[in-house]
């Protein structure tokens, strides 16, 4: 292994063995699963040619898609910030009955196909399913429109800000509220002065977890979306359709765009926090 | 803040009084939220799914998973797990021991690749390999020159369910592993263990719930994936049909009652995966370090 260890400078040497091998499987798999196959995208995509890349990304249908799907998983997201907050709130710090039943209950989206959570979404939001019936009368309709695809959003997105707050809010030291308390702030003063701030970051990190979710998501969606052209029709779903018209290089183009400002915006977000880090300390 | 200098007050009394912070009406309140907003995208659309199954009654039920085409499905969606999940236990676990027992430049870098699927659009996931095996595809023309068939096969399913399932393994054992350190490992090979016996009797007991624990999370993800293999699978009845697929053709042809039948199986494997999950949070929580934020 000393030969080993000699070859490999970029790494401290150590007794263990294996480290050769175990890197090897990793880099070959990751590299032929991953890293090739979306390299091979880039290039599709790339492939096109500046006009017809212009003419695929600036088309109206195009950008209406990309638009649905990022404004919605932007509401959902911020949906389940609010929600998973007062959520993961409710599960820390209070005792009820089939408290920890609901505890387990919010990883359902996590374990539950997307398929089944779409029929069943479309189901009950359609205008003549259990909730749907409810808003039908006000003409509201939910399913089959980009309400319904804000519905499925939302609830795949769901454990991520419940997940992520929890454990913050479980680890918070109780003596800062009491010292507020003691000096005199109101509950909603402390909550929003010494409560909140540290939660923050976590709450961003949920919030962005939930967002990069939704953007992509495809299977809750598209039976409850309804699926109309430039009104409700989510970008994946473009993809998929570009792909069936044997249009390679469209599919491409709409699936890097997707990928592309979905990255920037993850690591902006990811910038925005390290900085905060930075600047008020490690919370 | 250190605990010398907090008042002597029994913990589980701060606790209590600080949990009092919010009046009765608020918190009750608050928790009246917290139940409608998860009955209304939670409890409801599970509960339909069981609801709906058994709409048209036991026989149908039973008849609509018992057809050649549903059993085609299962057992194509079994055969798909059986052969991905074992691909990403190995994987994870190489992946695992290389960044948790090792110091090397472009760790982090590493583990952020290992992580990218979970930031691809599942449909994405898919997309990707009909660009590289598809019939217009950059191997195409020579797979099919040489008559092998991977898009609209059993072999597309497969890459297309390791890729979208690619970080479960791995993202639970790595802070497990790293958590558990090397000392172990040092102890039984200076003892005169060899590597694969330090591996099989020191390694592996030591990690073994947090990897039970990514592989249910795997195995869910790879038996309800829907997006990664709509697109690679051509949804032809009995050969390349999936469960997920099959429900999504049964609920287009307006055969609802059957298409729940379908997928009331898979929100029982959702649910045994859920029982099994938080019974390993509550009984090896310490050692599963990525419960809370996978």
């Amino acid at each position: 292994m000393t030969t080993a260890a000699k070859s490999f400078r970029w790494r401290e040497p150590s007794i263990l063995p294996g480290f050769g091998l175990a890197l090897g499987i990793t880099l070959t798999a990751l590299s032929l699963i991953v890293l090739i196959p979306l390299a091979g995208l880039f290039l599709k995509a790339a492939s096109a040619g500046p006009a017809d890349i212009w003419a695929v990304a600036t088309s109206p249908r195009t950008l209406a898609a990309l638009k649905l799907s990022f404004m919605g998983a932007l509401i959902a997201a911020l949906v389940n910030a609010v929600f998973g907050l007062i959520l993961a709130w409710v599960l820390v710090r209070y005792e009820f009955p089939g408290r920890r039943l609901i505890d387990a209950a919010v990883d359902l989206p996590f374990a539950l196909p997307t398929a089944v959570a779409g029929i069943s979404l479309a189901a009950i939001y359609a205008p003549n399913g259990i909730i749907g019936s409810l808003f039908a009368p006000f003409g509201i309709k939910i399913a089959y429109t980009p309400l319904g695809v804000m519905v499925a959003l939302i609830f795949i997105g769901l454990p991520f800000v419940v997940r992520t707050v929890q454990p913050v809010l479980e680890e918070l030291q109780s003596d800062v509220e009491e010292a507020a308390a003691l000096l005199g702030a109101s509950r909603i003063r402390t909550i929003f002065k010494v409560i909140l701030p540290p939660v923050l970051p976590a709450l961003m990190t949920g919030f962005v977890l939930a967002f990069a979710r939704a953007v992509g998501e495809y299977g809750s969606v598209i039976f409850i979306a309804g699926n109309v052209p430039m009104v409700s029709e989510i970008a994946p779903l473009l993809i998929v359709i570009r792909l069936e018209q044997f249009d390679y290089a469209g599919a491409a183009v709409v699936a890097t765009m997707m990928l592309v400002i979905s990255f920037a915006l993850i690591l902006s977000v990811n910038l925005i926090q390290a900085h905060a880090r930075r600047r008020f300390g490690d919370v | 803040m250190s605990d010398a200098t907090a008042p002597f007050v029994p913990a589980a009394s701060v606790r209590r009084s600080s949990a009092r912070g919010e009046s009765v009406g608020v918190r009750i309140a608050l928790i009246a939220v917290s139940l409608v907003f998860l009955l209304l995208f939670l409890a409801l659309p599970l509960a339909s799914v069981f609801v709906e199954a058994g709409a048209k009654g036991w026989e149908a039920y039973r008849a609509a998973i018992t057809e050649p085409d549903a059993q085609a499905a299962i057992r194509l969606t079994l055969l798909v797990a059986a052969i991905a999940v074992p691909f990403n236990i190995v994987v994870g676990i190489a992946a695992a021991w290389a960044i948790a027992k090792f110091e090397f430049r472009g760790k982090n870098l590493l583990i952020s690749l290992i992580d990218l699927p979970f930031s691809v659009s599942p449909v994405i996931s898919g997309l990707v390999f009909v660009l590289l095996f598809g019939a217009q595809g950059y191997f195409g023309p020579w797979l099919q020159a040489h008559d092998i068939k991977i898009i609209f096969a059993l072999p597309a399913l497969i890459l297309a369910t390791i890729f979208v399932t690619f970080p479960f393994v791995a993202r639970e054992l790595i802070p497990h592993m790293q958590s558990l350190g090397t000392a172990d490992e040092e102890a039984a090979l200076t003892l005169g263990a060899s590597p694969w016996r330090v591996f099989f009797r020191v390694t592996l007991p030591n990690v073994k719930w947090s990897l039970f624990y990514g592989v249910l999370l795997c195995n869910a993800r790879a038996m309800g994936e829907f997006g990664a293999v709509a697109v690679v699978s051509g949804k032809i009845r009995g050969l390349t049909n999936t469960m997920p697929l099959h429900i999504e053709i049964l609920y287009n042809e307006y055969m609802g009652a059957a298409a729940f039948a379908v997928a009331s199986l898979l929100a029982g494997l959702a649910l045994v995966t859920l029982v099994l999950k938080t019974f390993l949070e509550w009984r090896f929580g310490d050692e599963i370090a990525a419960s809370r934020r996978h």
